[in-house]
Order: C-alpha cells, then sequence, then structure tokens
C-alpha cells in the first residue's frame, strides 16, 4: 500500500465515522503537493459539438479524442509537457533498421469488465481501424504510421490480418514499418491506436460504445451519453492506477453557443469553458487567475491558387511575396483576435517539439520596412495606382475569419492599393470550392496530427493531397522526403520554411492559441502540452 | 366524415413520397458532401465509407432502396455524421425533447394568448386592451434568440434561480426558460387574432340579440362568441403546434436541449443526407396530420362546415 492509499484509506474511514462532517475541509490532500482537496471532485466542461464517434476506431474530432483520453489507455500517454509515459506499454525496442517495434506491455491493465488488456486487443483494434469493412474516416492514420501493408488493406488489396502489427504473447506486441519514423512513439498517445475489447464489440456491434455495453480500459467508464446534451464519464475502478485518480465523476456538455458556455461558466456551471474571440483582455482583467491563453497546435494561412489556368497576376512570386508583406500581423493578433495569438511567418508553429522557428528575413523587419519593399516588388511586377491588382478572397463563414479578411482587405488596399474582394462561403461549398481550386487566395487552418513539424510541412510536399495550393517544388519535395529519415530533421525544416518564405504559396498569419476559462480551484491542467491532451486523472480540484 | 379522413390520408402518401423525393433531389445538388473535411479523405478511404453508406450506387438506386427501407422496414438509415446512431435514434432521442417543450410551449401560448386577446376585445380601448396589444407587440418583436440570452442573463447568472441549459429527463426548471423563449412569439400571435377575431363576432347580430335577451355578459361570451371567435386561431395553431413540437434551433442551441431543431439545423450543414431526410418526413408527416386535425375540429366547431 502506497503512502497516499493509506491516507485515502485511514481519510475515508474517518469520515465514515463522522457522518455529516463531510463537507469539512482538508478531509484528503493531493498525494505530491500536499494541497488540501476539495470535496467535491468533479469535472464539467463545454464541448462545442456532438463528437461524430467515441469508436476508437472510427473517432474523428479533438474533443472526441479528449473523451477517448478518459475511457481509454493506449501503449503511450503524455505527461503534463507532452512526453511519453508509459501507458499499458511499459517499454519498448526497435531493430538496428528502425523498422520493427517491440513493446513490452504492462500485465495488470484490465478491462472495465475485469479482463486483462493483452497485445491481442491492440492487434484487433489496429486491423479493425484499418478495415474497408469498418470504413473508418481516419483509417488514414494507420497509414501515416507507415504500418506495413497500411495502404493495402486499406484499399482492400490485402486482408487486414496481413497488417503489420503482430501480438508474440499476451504482454508483447511487434509492430512493423514500411519506413522508419522517428516520431512513431509519440503517434501511440493517438486515440485511433486505442484497444478495443473484441468480445464486446463482436457482441453489441455498432452499439457497442453505449453507456451499459461499453467496456474500456482507461481511468474512466462511460455512464450516461445524451447527444448533443452531455456525456458522463466515472471512475473505473479496474484501472491499474485507479489510485491515483482524484476526479470522481468527468461530464461534458455540448453547448454550441459560447457566449452561452460563457454565462454558464460564470454561473458556476462549468469548470472549463472557451473564450469567445475579442473578448480575452477583458476576462484576463476581470479574472486573472481563470482566463489562460496557451499555444495551440493550429496555424492560420492564406494560400494562393497556383494550379494552371488561376489567375495570371498571382502566378508571379513577387507579387504574392508583396501581399504577404503588406499583412501587418501584430495588429491581426493584437487587435483582432487579442487572444494571445502570435504572429506567424513560418507554417510549422513555433511551439512544435524539436522546431526552432529559423530565421526568416521578413521576421525580423519593421512593418515599415516591410510596406515600402512590398509596394516596390508590385510596383515591379507592373501594378500601380493606374493598374490596380485585384483579387478575390474567400474564406469558410464565421465571425472571426471575417474580421480577419476585413482587416487584410484594408491593409492590401492601403499599403497596395490592391483592390480584394471578400467571398465567405459554407463550410461545404468552401472545402469544395477550395478542393476544386475555385480561389485566387483562400483561408486555410491547419492543426498538428503529431507534435512534429512535418505535420505542418508536408502539405507543401507536390503530391500532398492537402496541397490545395498546388505548389510544386521538386526541392521541398526532396527536402521533406530525406527528412522522414533522418535522425536530426531540422536543417531539412528550415530549408523547407525558407523556401516556403521565397516562393509564398502560402500567408502564414499566425499561429493559434487556445483561450480558455478555467475555474479558480482546478488543478493539475497541462498547460505545457502543446496539443492541449489532457486526461481527467491528472486534475483535481483543491478547497477553497 | 370518415370518407373525407381516408381521402385526405390517401392524398397524404403521395405528398410524402414527393417531399422525399424533391428533398433528395434537393439535398444531393448542395455542394459538398457528408464526408468533406479540411483534412480530404485518401480516396480509399472515402471509396470505403462511400460503399459502407451506399453513395457509390448511381442516384436513383439510392432514392428506390432509401424509399424501400423506410416503407418496408420504417428504417431511415445510419447517420452519416453520428456514426454512432442510426437515424431512429436521433430522432427517438431528440424528439421527446423536442415535444415536450414543444407541448408546454403551445399549451402557454394558447393558454395566455387566448385570455390576452379575449380580456383585450371585451374591454376594448381600456387599459387593460391597451396592456395586452402592449405585451403582445413587445412578444412579437423580441425575437428568441434575443430572448434566450436575456433570459439567460437573468435567471441563471443574475437571479442563479435556473440552470442554464440542459434538459436531465425534461425536469421542470430545465424547462422553465426554454418554454418562455419559444412561446411568446406564438403567444403575442394568437393574441392579436384573437382579440380581433373576438372584436368581430362582438359586433355581429347574434351577440347583440343574446345581450337583448338579457344574459349576462359572461354568459354570451363563453356560451355564443367563444366558438366562432376560436375558428381563425385554429387554423393558426394547426401549423403553429407543428411548428413548436418539431423544434427550434435556437432553443436548443441557446439551453442546449439536445432537441430535433439543433440535429436538423447541423445535418444540413454536415450534409448528413440520412437525418435530413428523416427529419424532413417527420415534419412533413407531421404537418400533413396536424392540418387534418384542424379540419377536423373546425367541422366539430362549427356544424356549418361539412366535408
Amino acid at each position: 500500500m502506497t503512502f497516499r492509499t493509506k491516507l485515502l484509506a485511514t481519510t475515508s474511514a474517518v469520515l465514515i465515522a463522522s457522518t455529516g462532517a463531510l463537507h469539512a475541509d482538508g478531509h484528503a490532500t493531493h498525494p505530491v503537493t500536499g494541497e488540501t482537496l476539495a470535496s467535491d471532485q468533479s469535472f464539467t466542461y463545454r464541448d462545442l459539438d456532438e463528437s461524430p464517434s467515441i469508436d476508437p476506431g472510427i473517432a474523428e474530432d479533438a474533443a472526441g479524442g479528449d473523451i477517448l483520453r478518459d475511457l481509454f489507455e493506449g501503449l503511450y500517454n503524455q505527461d503534463a509537457a507532452g512526453n511519453l509515459e508509459p501507458g499499458v506499454a511499459l517499454s519498448h525496442t526497435v531493430s538496428d533498421d528502425n523498422l520493427v517495434y517491440t513493446f513490452t506491455l504492462r500485465d495488470n491493465a484490465k478491462w472495465s469488465n475485469g479482463d486483462t488488456v493483452t497485445a491481442g486487443d491492440f492487434e484487433y483494434a489496429w486491423k479493425r481501424a484499418a478495415s474497408p469493412e469498418l470504413a473508418s474516416p481516419y483509417s488514414w492514420f494507420i497509414e501515416l504510421m507507415a504500418l506495413e501493408n497500411a495502404s493495402a488493406v486499406i484499399s482492400g488489396d490485402a486482408d487486414p490480418s496481413e497488417l503489420g502489427i503482430t501480438a508474440i504473447d499476451d504482454t508483447t506486441l511487434e509492430v512493423r514499418l514500411v519506413q522508419p519514423l522517428p516520431y512513431f512513439p509519440q503517434m501511440l498517445t493517438h486515440f485511433t491506436t486505442f484497444p478495443v475489447h473484441q468480445a464486446t464489440v463482436e457482441e453489441f456491434g455498432s452499439d457497442w460504445t453505449k453507456p451499459g455495453n461499453m467496456v474500456s480500459n482507461g481511468a474512466y467508464v462511460l455512464t450516461e451519453h445524451v447527444p448533443q446534451e452531455k456525456l458522463v464519464r466515472e471512475r473505473n475502478e479496474m484501472y491499474w492506477d485507479n489510485d491515483n485518480t482524484i476526479i470522481e465523476k468527468v461530464t461534458s456538455l455540448v453547448i454550441n453557443d459560447e457566449n452561452v458556455a460563457l454565462t454558464r461558466y460564470l454561473a458556476g456551471e462549468l469548470d472549463r469553458t472557451d473564450v469567445p474571440a475579442g473578448q480575452f483582455p477583458r476576462l484576463a482583467a476581470e479574472y486573472p487567475d481563470q482566463a489562460v491563453s496557451v499555444p495551440l497546435s493550429c496555424s492560420y494561412y492564406y494560400m494562393f491558387n497556383l494550379r494552371d489556368g488561376a489567375p495570371e497576376e498571382l502566378q508571379n512570386t513577387d507579387v504574392r511575396k508583396a501581399l504577404s508583406l503588406a499583412i501587418d500581423r501584430d495588429i491581426i493578433v493584437e487587435n483582432v483576435l487579442a487572444g494571445g495569438q502570435k504572429a506567424a511567418y513560418t507554417f510549422t508553429h513555433w511551439a512544435t517539439a524539436g522546431f526552432e522557428t529559423p530565421d526568416i528575413p521578413m521576421a525580423s523587419m519593421t512593418q515599415a520596412d516591410r510596406n515600402a519593399m512590398a509596394q516596390e516588388l508590385l510596383a515591379g511586377a507592373g501594378y500601380g495606382s493606374d493598374n490596380p491588382l485585384s483579387i478575390d478572397l474567400v474564406y469558410n463563414t464565421s465571425d472571426s475569419h471575417k474580421s480577419v479578411a476585413v482587416a487584410i482587405s484594408q491593409m492590401w488596399k492601403q499599403t497596395l492599393g490592391v483592390e480584394t474582394t471578400l467571398a465567405n462561403q459554407e463550410w461545404q461549398t468552401f472545402l469544395e470550392a477550395r478542393g476544386n481550386g475555385d480561389f485566387d487566395v483562400a483561408r486555410g487552418g491547419w492543426c498538428a496530427d503529431y507534435n512534429e513539424a512535418s505535420t505542418f510541412l508536408d502539405l507543401m510536399q507536390s503530391e500532398s493531397g492537402y496541397n490545395d495550393s498546388k505548389y510544386v517544388n521538386p526541392e521541398v519535395d526532396a527536402l521533406l522526403a530525406e527528412a522522414k529519415t533522418s535522425s536530426n530533421a531540422q536543417a531539412n525544416y528550415d530549408r523547407v520554411e525558407e523556401f516556403i518564405a521565397q516562393d509564398t504559396p502560402i500567408i502564414p498569419i499566425y499561429h493559434y492559441a487556445s483561450v480558455k476559462m478555467f475555474a479558480e480551484n482546478l488543478e493539475g491542467w497541462p498547460f505545457e502540452n502543446f496539443q492541449q491532451n489532457w486526461y481527467s486523472r491528472d486534475l483535481y480540484k483543491i478547497a477553497e | 366524415m370518415l370518407s373525407f379522413i381516408i381521402r385526405r390520408l390517401a392524398v397524404a402518401i403521395p405528398t410524402l413520397l414527393i417531399l422525399v423525393v424533391i428533398s433528395f433531389i434537393l439535398m444531393y445538388s448542395a455542394p459538398g458532401g457528408p464526408f468533406n473535411s479540411e483534412r480530404p479523405l485518401p480516396p480509399e478511404v472515402l471509396a470505403n465509407i462511400e460503399a459502407k453508406y451506399g453513395l457509390d450506387q448511381p442516384f436513383w438506386k439510392q432514392i428506390v432502396n432509401y424509399v424501400y427501407g423506410v416503407v418496408t422496414a420504417f428504417d431511415f438509415g445510419p447517420s452519416f455524421q453520428y456514426k454512432d446512431r442510426s437515424v431512429n435514434d436521433v430522432i427517438a432521442q431528440g424528439f421527446p425533447v423536442t415535444l415536450t417543450y414543444g407541448f408546454w410551449s403551445f399549451v402557454v401560448a394558447v393558454t395566455v394568448g387566448v385570455s390576452l386577446g379575449v380580456a383585450a376585445a371585451i374591454k376594448q380601448n381600456s387599459w387593460i386592451d391597451y396592456l395586452a396589444v402592449g405585451i403582445s407587440i413587445g412578444a412579437q418583436v423580441l425575437p428568441n434568440f434575443v430572448m434566450a440570452p436575456i433570459l439567460l442573463l437573468i435567471f441563471t447568472l443574475w437571479l442563479g434561480w435556473l440552470p442554464g441549459g440542459g434538459w436531465e429527463g425534461g425536469q421542470w426548471n430545465y424547462l422553465v426558460m426554454p418554454v418562455i423563449a419559444l412561446s411568446t412569439s406564438y403567444m403575442a400571435s394568437i393574441a392579436r387574432i384573437t382579440r380581433s377575431s373576438m372584436l368581430e363576432v362582438l359586433n355581429t347580430n347574434f351577440i347583440r340579440t343574446a345581450q337583448a335577451k338579457g344574459l349576462p355578459m359572461r354568459r354570451v361570451i363563453w356560451r355564443h362568441a367563444m366558438k366562432p371567435t376560436i375558428l381563425p386561431v385554429l387554423s393558426y395553431l394547426g401549423p403553429a403546434f407543428v411548428g413548436m413540437i418539431t423544434g427550434s434551433v435556437i432553443i436548443d442551441v441557446f439551453f442546449s436541449t439536445g432537441g430535433i431543431g439543433q440535429f436538423f439545423v447541423n445535418s444540413a450543414f454536415n450534409r448528413d443526407y440520412s437525418v435530413i431526410m428523416g427529419i424532413t418526413i417527420l415534419v412533413g408527416a407531421l404537418t400533413i396530420l396536424f392540418n387534418l386535425v384542424v379540419d377536423i375540429l373546425y367541422a366539430w366547431i362549427d356544424p356549418k362546415i361539412r366535408y
């Protein structure tokens, strides 16, 4: 018995003996920090929308990921700083060619029904996630992991049994890759790689994710789920590290409107909510201990259409560069967004692990110098007051995208005399137009799939399905290919960022921040975790 | 009467079928699709998904399969967006919520609306009339997306009397704000229709006769004036009732009730074809049903009407 469990046992004995004194302060303290814990250890937070799925194999959104990290546990977890820590796997070894990973699993990991979590559960889950039969929208993640035969399994050319994962025995798992991936272990904290309980899935079919049916191996179990209203999860007594879980009950409430959510937060109904755009300065002044802005692993950018047949004027690098230079990013982040976002001159988010932001010349210039250079470049390209450049800028309907677009079009107008026509499109229409190349300049946003620069820079690869600019540069392709197998890819990433600055297929505008309100007594939030991957079992509430 | 009902129900079936076909065509002609996202799916992944949901088949076959599933098995298919659920799950969860707050809104709107209208008409041009007209105009011009946040501010943040949202199976304290927000504008319309209808009736000869006979005012109103007054109100109530029980996206968004209005609007944004179809059919069927109910009530209240 550890020190902490002894302590809990004693305090609960005392509590049981003195019923009615339940609200007395100081009935338990945090095992590490020694802070006095609140008697109510429930955590309630706002989600923007109902998640499409809470089946680890099918799930696709970040909010669903938050839920799944509570309900399930993969091979590895992330600590408060985003570093790997053992989950179901205790450790792994890698073959000399970096292609075969062998994981040693803990023998005390349990499913919520008492079954032991085995290597076979992972094998089943990964094969299921890749199978055409499940048709998961996230099956591409298995492909991204470069698992042997992943592409063939997904396209139906190989049987799922041929996927590069084998349970050697209950506690030994072998994974085979087709190419070395330096960040492969980091990918194992993603929900697509979480194990699922085969007997449960087979018994209930697609109903297995409903409360009462679901068997899971995380620190919490699903106890209630009313779509578009709420999802409740409670402590899993079978979890191997249950003794260290402090939060008893976690509730996510679906509240579409962020202002309503803020009202409910201020009324004390929520422990965490999002700060509506533009309100951070006010809230930070009023509630300095509650309003928090931390870097979030996404980049906001504008892309140029570089396809054949796209408007001629934007095929000129100088024109694109002038447009990039003329954007005063400091005004965007400080006055328009005002939520702790940072001006971007590189596509890769500045806080990405192992990434040192390279020196992009534009970044160190003053805005006056940038404007002067922009004017010069645009004049050199033959545009001026007698021949003004006019472009269409399209973004998906949203107040904050609109504010940014309006500000930027004003900057272009004032500095360069460019006439910008703004058009907002409903989301699906926008995606279709952008994917089909039906735009001059379009808004883009990209969030990291894993904490490494290639998750951003791979978009610049000529053949990438996400390269909506259709930017083609063989040198960039070669640099990116080389980075995949290099143990130190920073030099390659620097070069790619330089190419982006030089060729300007896109204009990086700002790097996202996550702006939220947190209840004053909520502790243990992993603010340092760049992907904001949090686990409810790390949280606790202190007595006020 | 019976043959009238049978005839109306028989017409309802082709009406619904036409509704299905038109919605199906409109839906498919909208740009985008259910599986588009910021991050386009690799073609082989998209192919698997389209095969799973039958989207790889020709358009006519999809529509035939769909109608066949609905007619034979009452199966509206799986939701494309909420992949753990079927459309039947979505409706089974959302519709009771909407039905509950819609029903209570209806009760409130009718009770308060008719009372206000009658009171205003009887005491025409008195302070009661002005007050009633004032209230109903105020309620009419205050849209529920303004009303909802104001209610939240007052009852949740300032007074702390009511929870700011959620449903919790429809407990009364979770119902109060949705019902107020949803019922006010309906209440206002009902009050105005009732008032003008009552004024018209009060000026007719048979009411004057009743008064001349020396009947007490209360009896004149309840016994003679009420029935003809209510007829125009009734034709408003049919569609209004359907409107209320099939939900309001505003109510669902502001009070996180999990009702069907929100699913309906989200499904349109997400191109969740099967959910759009399922809810469209539900709303269509209810509209047809309640129009029929209104017609039957008409005949029952007004003996002059015979079908």
